[in-house]
C-alpha cells in the first residue's frame, strides 16, 4: 500500500511542494489539501510545510489556526492520525493548541539559514520511529523564529513523557532545552523547525531526513 | 422592584462605541532581542541613561457595546483567545467611550 500524505496549502505556504517531492522519492503518495477544505480526505499522514501562512500576520500560525481545515486536521490528530509539522508548520501546531508551547524570535535576532545537527531525543513519535535514539542528523534551518518557548511545568512534562524527539546538538537560536522537535503526548503530532523535506537528496547536501519522513511513510494506511 | 429593564428593546438599545488600544507585550521573563538590541544601540546616540526597553505591538480598533463592562468583557476575551499568545504575551487594555 502507498502510503497517502496530504500536504495542507495555506496562502503563504512555501515548502509544500518540497515536502510532495520529499514524500514521493520515499514511495508515498503526496497531495495538496487547501486551507480552506472542511476535510482532510482520505490520506494516511498530514504534513503542514513551512512559509509564512497567512503572511505570518498578528504571529506566525495565528490567523493559520482558523483556516477551515484546522478543524479537520485536530480531528484526524484525535483520531490518532499522524501530523507533522515542519518550521512554519510547527508554528501553526502550537497556536492551534495541538502542541505546548511557542516559537519565539531567535535568540540574537538573526533568521537563521543554514544546516545544523540536530540529535534524536526520542524514538517514539510518528516522526522518529524508524530511527535509533541518540542518532545524529544533519538537517537544514531556516527561520526567525524557532526559539521553542515554554513554562517550566510544560517543559517538565515533555521531559518526562519522553516527547522532546529533537534537540540542537548547538543551539542556534536560543531554544529552551535545545528543543528542535517536540511531540503530543501519544506521540502521533509532531512539530519541529527543522526542514527534513529539503535533506532527502544526496545532491542537497544530505539525505538525513529521509529516516524522519520514512518513518511517517511507515504508518499503518488508515 | 424586581423587574429588569428588557434588553435589546428601545429602551437600552443605544450602544455605545469605545475606542480601544490593545498593548500587546512580552510576558516578564521572556526574551525580548528586538529590546535589547535597541537598548545595546541607544548609548550610541548619547542616551546613556535609558533601560528596561521592551518591544511590543499596539493594536487600535472600535468596539460596540451596552457599556464599558461589557465592551472590557469582550476586548478581554478577544486578547486571550486571538491578539495575544498567552504562553509569551500579555495585552494591556485602554478603552476609552468615543
Amino acid at each position: 500500500m502507498t502510503t497517502r500524505v496530504g500536504v495542507v496549502l495555506f496562502p503563504g505556504s512555501n515548502c509544500e511542494h518540497d515536502a510532495i517531492e520529499a514524500v514521493e522519492s520515499l514511495g508515498g503518495k503526496g497531495e495538496l489539501i487547501w486551507h480552506g477544505e472542511a476535510e482532510v480526505g482520505d490520506v494516511d499522514a498530514v504534513i503542514l510545510p513551512g512559509g509564512f501562512a497567512h503572511g505570518d500576520y498578528l504571529r506566525p500560525g495565528a490567523i493559520a489556526r482558523f483556516s477551515p481545515v484546522m478543524t479537520a486536521v485536530a480531528r484526524f490528530a484525535a483520531e490518532g492520525g499522524p501530523v507533522v509539522g515542519i518550521c512554519n508548520g510547527f508554528q501553526v501546531l502550537t497556536e492551534a493548541g495541538l502542541l505546548p508551547g511557542a516559537l519565539q524570535k531567535n535568540r540574537g535576532l538573526k533568521f537563521v539559514c543554514t544546516t545544523v545537527e540536530l540529535e534524536v531525543s526520542s524514538t517514539r513519535s510518528v516522526l522518529t520511529s524508524g530511527a535509533a535514539a541518540g542518532q545524529r542528523l544533519r538537517i537544514p534551518i531556516n527561520h526567525f523564529e524557532g526559539n521553542y518557548t515554554c513554562d517550566e511545568a510544560t517543559l517538565r512534562t515533555l521531559e518526562a513523557e519522553d516527547r522532546v524527539v529533537l534537540r540542537y546538538v548547538d543551539n542556534p537560536n536560543g531554544s529552551t532545552a535545545s528543543i528542535a522537535g517536540i511531540s503530543n503526548e501519544a506521540g502521533n503530532v509532531v512539530g519541529l523547525m527543522p526542514h527534513p523535506e529539503r535533506a532527502c537528496d544526496p545532491l542537497l547536501g544530505s539525505d538525513d531526513g529521509r529516516v524522519l519522513l520514512g518513518s511517517l511513510l511507515s504508518v499503518p494506511a488508515r | 422592584m424586581g423587574f429588569a429593564l428588557p434588553t435589546g428593546t428601545a429602551w437600552h438599545s443605544s450602544e455605545v462605541t469605545f475606542d480601544v488600544l490593545v498593548e500587546v507585550r512580552l510576558r516578564a521573563g521572556i526574551a525580548d532581542p528586538q529590546g535589547s538590541t535597541i537598548e545595546r544601540a541607544l548609548p550610541t546616540l548619547g542616551f546613556d541613561s535609558v533601560t528596561g526597553v521592551r518591544v511590543g505591538k499596539a493594536i487600535r480598533f472600535s468596539i460596540e457595546a451596552d457599556d464599558e463592562f461589557e465592551a472590557r468583557s469582550q476586548v478581554d476575551d478577544l486578547c486571550k483567545r486571538f491578539l495575544t499568545n498567552p504562553v509569551i504575551e500579555d495585552a494591556h487594555v485602554t478603552l476609552a467611550a468615543s
